[in-house]
């Protein structure tokens, strides 16, 4: 059973080599080889599942090996894989959702005519990630770190005519090799420090190594975990990145990509649990990222867009719970889960307004749809309820459970942290509230488009390449569609139920990441009291302004913060200045001591070799005289030393 | 009179007709310069045969000649053939090996 | 100079004539080097040989002195003076140096050579001269050929060689070989119309001749001379006599004595040919 786990990786692997190679034959049936391969490598991951529940739960971490990859002297790096609880919820995660926006890809990208690649890609996607949360060493881990870098550059500018889509692409892959530096410089200390990357190997060492050391890794690894999950300072791509087919936001949002920074912390938590200082700011980068993803999807008109950073934001949450430590590391992993299902759910219920509103994506545009798309409506609501905590759905208990965590860190820092994750709350009910209200209530305002607002700010290039400003005929999307959205409803709503009620996912994770009570200064109680006012206060705020009042189609111009969130609290203006202009300037400066020290040096050489070599040619003129000459000269010189010899 | 002093002579001419070499541009006359030169090997040759007393020095001094003929056969072909391209006979002349 | 060569030193006799000639020699050397005129040169060169000669044959190498005379001072010089009237006799050329600082060095070199030259002889040890009566007792020719033709006979046979190469190149070097089939009259002169210049053969020279006047250039109408009136050859040597400025009375002088003289014939005569009798 156990030799069952490379299959895994393998399924979805070889569905990407056949896709990206088969051709043009393979056209007609492609994206149904792909959902094929995805959904068996979900079915392989429950058949193992079923296993690892019939062990005890100390026995349930298995390996295999496959083979020597690098053996070279004291460098030993092996592909194994590692199958335990933790990587059993990412490969569940992964290939449940997965497969489910796979068969929903099958309709929304009906009409591409790329689709096979499509396919190819996003099980490349499965694949990079499966080998990511299933490598038993960083190096292993590192591969699949670079594969999903690779396979979501490539989503993300799948519609690479659209230079927006390219430079979106292009933006997400640069910002990811910054945290990608991060994790090989880790690597590297670990190989330095330890000797070797290994999983087991380097968290038995921690104990017997220093917090310096620690401190550095655990640093670099918060480094490359900001740039695949999208923390400040490298969030920057994640809002860009919506360029990309709906799908591919999901899969990106969910399973994929931004949970893997997650999940690199939490696998570290032995190097985090021995490095407070680093651990600290762990949790600083998820609270700063949790606010400022909230922020940034409030303003936000593109449905996607405020999709995006409601990602950034529970993002966030997740990071702070896995810096908070042992009494984090579970909920971080159950709101890892959760938040797959509800956010899958939310961006499949998005790109299925999209695909009834002819690709509009402003949310100004939309109102009232709720008569015309039940199905996506009920779902999205779900999935809504869930995300802003509701009680009894997913999100409610495993937000709550963060938040509690967050005070339970104690003292100063747990009261801000624990603040500072009850104000995320209130705007995530706020923003959501917004986007919900926008999108499925209200007057609805894409009626007489063309009359109402002839020269429309931002129109979506994609809207104008299909060219319709006629009246838009909102539809439900097809049943291929809306299966897996109902599907991940039902996990939306259930989820965190089925997790919570008797500690079931503590108990399940425990032996992998360990996990500790803390003492919250507060009790839960009142903890989910004051989530719960929070709640609804955030959405009265949002009801006040977006259900009361009609919501303008054109958008006001809003506060200072206002415009600032809709330009991503000018994070990209922060880039610009910061880094590319600084860049601009040491790459000046750089050039400039290249010209006039190096190649001063180097020139100067020459030229003194070249004007040395100037002056002796004159020697050389030509005349047979003066050639004469210097042979007499010689002669005359050979003849004194002669005489000196002898004389000697 | 010691016959060291045909020595002395010997090595005048030879310097007279090197410095002559150095100083003369007509091809013609710096080839004279190079006979003076070798007639003075010659006469050191002799001199030196007679001091040894044995006849290897006028031996060689012969030969010298006869090389001497050879040379003067060939660089004289040489200085005509330069006159008739050049019209001219002076070494400065030929001097298109430089820059 | 009798067959028994003083071993140590030399009689009387040759000591005045090593001092007369040897001063001979020396100032022919230096005349080789600084008269203006290769033939000049050649001449000095062919005494000082001369003189080198006669002390070869004191120093008892009588077939060498003999040699000495016939080959060098007979063919070589000769070689050299058919050279020299080859290039030109007369071109004399200037004795100003060109190059920087040539002059200077050779004769610093050739000083120091010199003086180099001399120490060496004077610290070598060349007090005992053992004379070659012993070697030249049965003849200075036919030791030399017993050598020759013994110890020296690969030498001397390669020599033969040498020889024979050296003939073979100057004959190379001399030689123009013609790549073309030479033009006939008829080739020439249809050449000469159709380039359209000089048509007609050459102007003559010697206007006003006083010789045979081929070096002074024909003057045009309006008295300047033209070269082209003038041999090539003299041109390239630079020996074009320029007679447009001497003043014109001299030459009113020399048509009047010339017209008195042959006052007689002048009836008789065309104008033009009374003039080429006067140059005669």
């Amino acid at each position: 059973m156990d030799n069952l786990i490379a299959l895994l990786i393998a399924a979805p692997l070889l569905g990407a080599a056949v896709l990206l190679c088969g051709g043009r034959r393979l056209d007609a049936a492609g994206h149904w080889i792909g959902t094929a391969l995805a959904a068996a490598s979900f079915v392989l991951g429950v058949v193992l599942f079923g296993d690892m529940l019939g062990k005890a739960a100390d026995h349930r971490t298995v390996t295999q090996h496959l083979y020597s990859w690098i053996p070279v002297g004291g460098f030993q790096a092996d592909v194994t894989f590692r199958l335990d609880q933790l990587s059993m919820t990412f490969v569940l995660l992964i290939t449940g959702v997965g497969s489910l926006i796979h068969l929903y890809s099958v309709g929304y990208m009906e009409h591409d005519e790329r689709r096979r690649r499509f396919f190819g890609y996003l099980n490349l996607f499965l694949a990079a990630m499966l080998l990511l949360v299933l490598a038993d060493n960083y190096l292993l881990l590192y591969v699949g770190w670079e594969g999903v870098g690779l396979a979501s550059y490539l989503l993300i500018g799948f519609w690479q005519h659209k230079p927006s889509a390219a430079t979106a692409a292009k933006k997400a892959f640069l910002v990811n090799r910054v945290g990608d530096m991060g994790l090989s410089i880790a690597i590297m200390l670990m190989f330095t420090t330890f000797g070797t990357f290994a999983f087991a190997p380097v968290f038995a060492d921690v104990a017997r190594t220093g917090e310096g050391k620690l401190t550095a890794i655990g640093l670099m690894l918060l480094l490359a975990a900001c740039g695949k999950s999208a923390q400040v300072p490298l969030q920057s791509w994640l809002g860009d990145a919506m360029e990309g087919p709906t799908p591919v936001s999901a899969l990106i949002h969910a399973a994929t990509m931004v949970t893997a920074g997650v999940y690199l912390i939490v696998r570290s938590g032995a190097i985090f649990n021995a490095a407070p200082d680093a651990r600290l700011a762990v949790t600083v980068v998820g609270a700063v990222t949790l606010l400022f993803g909230a922020i940034v999807g409030c303003a936000k008109d593109d449905i996607k867009k405020a999709l995006a950073g409601s990602t950034m934001s529970q993002i966030g949450y997740m990071v702070l719970a896995a810096g908070l430590g042992p009494i984090g590391y579970v909920f971080a992993i159950m709101h890892l889960v959760t938040h797959g299902f509800f956010k899958a759910g939310l961006f499949l219920g998005a790109g299925s307004v999209m695909h009834g509103m002819n690709d509009e994506v402003d949310m100004r545009k939309y109102g009232g749809l709720r008569k015309y798309m039940p199905i996506t409506f009920v779902t999205f609501g779900l999935g809504y309820l869930a995300i802003i905590g509701f009680p009894g759905l997913s999100g409610f208990f495993s937000k709550d459970k963060i938040i509690e965590a967050a005070f339970a860190k104690g003292g100063t820092e747990g009261w801000i942290l624990g603040g500072a994750a009850l104000l995320g709350a209130a705007i995530t009910a706020y923003y959501m509230t917004r986007v919900m209200l926008m999108t499925f209530f209200g007057e609805e305002r894409w009626r007489n488009r063309a009359t109402a607002s002839p020269q429309e700010p931002d129109v979506e290039p994609a809207a104008e390449h299909h060219g319709e400003h006629a009246e838009p005929h909102p539809h439900e999307s097809p049943k291929v569609m809306t299966i897996p959205m109902i599907v991940l409803a039902f996990g939306s709503v259930f989820a965190g139920g089925i997790f919570s009620i008797g500690d079931r996912f503590v108990h399940w994770l425990e032996p992998v990441t360990g996990h500790s009570e803390g003492h919250s200064p507060v009790s839960a109680m009142t903890v989910t009291a004051a989530t719960l006012v929070l709640l609804v206060v955030g959405v009265a705020i949002a009801y006040a302004q977006y259900g009361r009042r009609p919501v303008p189609v054109v958008a006001p111009r809003g506060s200072l913060l206002t415009r600032a969130a809709r330009r991503d609290l000018l994070q990209d203006d922060f880039n610009h200045v910061v880094l590319v202009r600084g860049g601009e300037h040491l790459t000046r400066s750089l050039v400039y001591v290249d010209h006039t020290l190096v190649d001063g040096a180097v020139n100067g050489t020459a030229a003194s070799v070249g004007g040395l070599s100037g002056r002796l040619r004159r020697l050389q003129n030509g005349y047979a005289r003066s050639y004469a000459v210097s042979m007499f000269g010689g002669a005359a010189v050979l003849v004194a030393l002669t005489l000196l010899m002898r004389a000697v | 009179m010691n016959p060291v002093n045909y020595l002395y002579l010997a090595a005048l001419l030879f310097t007279i007709g090197a410095t002559g070499v150095l100083i003369r541009r007509n091809a013609i006359v710096v080839f004279m310069c190079i006979e003076l030169m070798l007639n003075a090997c010659n006469l050191a040759f002799v001199v030196f045969s007679r001091m040894h007393g044995n006849l290897d020095g006028q031996i060689i001094a012969f030969f010298t000649m006869v090389v001497a003929a050879a040379e003067v056969v060939v660089g004289l072909a040489i200085i005509v053939s330069l006159f008739r391209t050049r019209h001219s006979a002076s070494v400065d002349d030929a001097s298109l090996m430089k820059l | 100079m009798s067959a028994q060569l003083a071993a140590y030193s030399t009689s009387t006799g040759e000591a005045l004539q090593f001092w007369v000639l040897g001063t001979v020699a020396v100032i022919g050397a230096l005349c080789t080097v600084f008269m203006k005129k290769a033939v000049h040169s050649a001449l000095c060169l062919a005494g000082t040989m001369i003189v080198l000669a006669v002390f070869y044959l004191a120093n008892g190498a009588y077939f060498l002195g003999i040699v000495q005379i016939v080959v060098y001072t007979g063919a070589i010089m000769m070689l050299f003076l058919f050279v020299v009237m080859l290039v030109g006799v007369t071109a004399a050329d200037s004795l100003k140096e060109t190059i920087k600082g040539q002059r200077w060095l050779a004769l610093l070199c050739g000083l120091g050579f010199g003086v180099l030259l001399f120490a060496g002889i004077a610290n070598a040890s060349l007090k005992d001269f053992d004379g070659l009566g012993r070697v030249n007792a049965n003849g200075n020719v036919e030791g030399l050929a017993a050598l020759i033709f013994t110890k020296y006979v690969f030498a001397f046979e390669i020599t033969g060689a040498l020889l024979i190469t050296a003939a073979v190149g100057a004959m190379v070097l001399t030689h123009r070989e013609r790549t073309e089939r030479a033009r006939t009259q008829r080739e020439l002169s249809q050449q000469r119309v159709r380039e359209g210049k000089h048509v007609p053969p050459l102007p003559a020279p010697g206007v006003y001749a006083r010789h045979n006047a081929v070096d002074i250039a024909g003057l045009l109408p309006d008295g300047t001379p033209s070269e082209l009136t003038v041999s090539k050859t003299l041109r390239d040597r630079g020996q074009v006599r320029d007679v447009s400025d001497e003043a014109i009375s001299d030459l009113k002088a020399l048509e009047q004595r010339a017209a008195e003289r042959l006052e007689r014939a002048e009836d008789e005569r065309p104008a033009h040919k009374r003039t080429e009798e006067a140059s005669k």
